[in-house]
């Protein structure tokens, strides 16, 4: 049966929904049955604005392998992303 | 007369838990006769289509279905039933009381048709299956229940038990007014086959009418054609069994086709 598990996660940053973007505050994760898709069960999260409600919603659901090798990726963009712009702009002022 | 019959179907308004006014999807034979009514509760993902077409494949084989949306109060008319249901979820979900009130209340809308017999069945999916076996130990008036995968009827871990939920099922088992039939597949983790067998246990200790059906190779929610999980031989052996038991204790006469 489905459970009410749910992990909330802190957030800062935007999201494209129904009505166009939309600041995001949490997400809601959870691995259950899903709405829409056909596995059986999906790592699902929901991304809202609960400071303005949490009605509007930008929702995904991933089967469990996919979702780890999202994590991966997640975690490879940040550190690949992070050393070449974070660490730019002291370079760029070294180079001046 | 054709072997097939109509039906309409169509969403109605109509009061549940408190009199709060929700929406319920609504299927029923068009052929002149009185018909039982049935409660179809949905599962936790909320009021899908699916929902909506076991309430028709009941009204095909001859009962007024009535399928609550039990989380109306979660947004307005027109609003996407999932998007509801993730609001219900980031809330907790809904309480065991507002439920039975909403079941209660589309009982009520079905006994208030014209063309019903009075007798009442109840049959639910997932969290929907727990809800009717809640709904079987404390509503009145149900003639039969059916318990479709409900897991969470046994609660091993009183950490589990909240306000929303604060009692788990099997504890009311005495109180069951209505004969129950359940359906479970033996490779589904919620409800386990133990956990299955020990609320068999405790039905019969109790001297319960009931009849479990459990199928090998099949999960949870194997009868539901979109999933992966879909099963449709131990689907099919399914609703002959629910088809049987609801013709047996709500209406003899009501099907005017076999079940398939």
């Amino acid at each position: 049966m489905c459970s009410y598990i749910l992990e909330k996660a802190a957030l800062v940053g935007s999201a494209k929904g129904r009505k166009g973007w939309m600041r995001i505050d949490t997400a809601n994760v959870y691995f259950d049955h899903p709405y829409h898709s056909t596995l059986d069960h999906v790592l699902a999260i929901d991304f809202t604005n609960e400071g303005e409600g949490g009605r509007d919603r930008v929702a995904v659901e991933l089967s469990a392998d996919s979702a780890r090798a999202l994590v991966d990726r997640i975690l490879a963009a940040l550190a690949s992303g992070e050393a070449a712009h974070v660490t730019v702009p002291a370079a760029a002022a070294a180079t001046r | 007369m054709s072997y097939y019959q109509g039906l309409q179907a169509e969403v109605v308004p109509f009061r549940g838990h408190n009199g709060d006014q929700g929406e319920a999807y609504y299927a029923r034979p068009t052929r002149a006769g009185k018909f039982p009514g049935v409660v179809v509760i949905h599962h936790i993902p909320g009021w899908c289509e699916w929902t909506t077409e076991v309430a028709r494949k009941l009204a095909h084989h001859g009962y007024a279905a009535i399928a609550p949306h039990l989380y109306f109060r979660e947004g307005k008319p027109g609003e996407a039933p999932d998007d509801l249901g993730a609001r219900v979820r980031a809330a907790g979900g809904v309480a065991d009381a507002q439920v039975m009130g909403d079941v209660a209340g589309a009982m009520a809308h079905l006994r208030a048709q014209p063309n019903a017999t009075g007798k009442i069945g109840v049959i639910g999916f997932c969290s929907g299956g727990r809800h009717t076996y809640l709904a079987a130990c404390t509503l009145k008036g149900i003639d039969a229940a059916v318990d479709c995968w409900g897991g969470n009827v046994i609660v091993d871990n009183p950490k589990d038990l909240n306000d929303k939920r604060p009692v788990a099922p099997i504890d009311l088992t005495e109180k069951m007014s209505c004969p129950l039939l359940g359906i479970f597949g033996n490779d589904d983790g919620n409800p386990t086959a133990d956990q299955v067998n020990r609320t068999e246990a405790v039905l019969k200790k109790l001297g319960k009418n009931y009849e479990f059906h459990r199928y090998d190779g099949a999960g949870h929610a194997f009868f539901d054609w979109r999933r992966d999980g879909y099963r449709p031989s131990q689907a099919s052996d399914g609703w002959r069994r629910v088809f049987d038991f609801f013709g047996r204790h709500l209406a003899a006469s009501a099907s005017s086709v076999a079940a398939e």
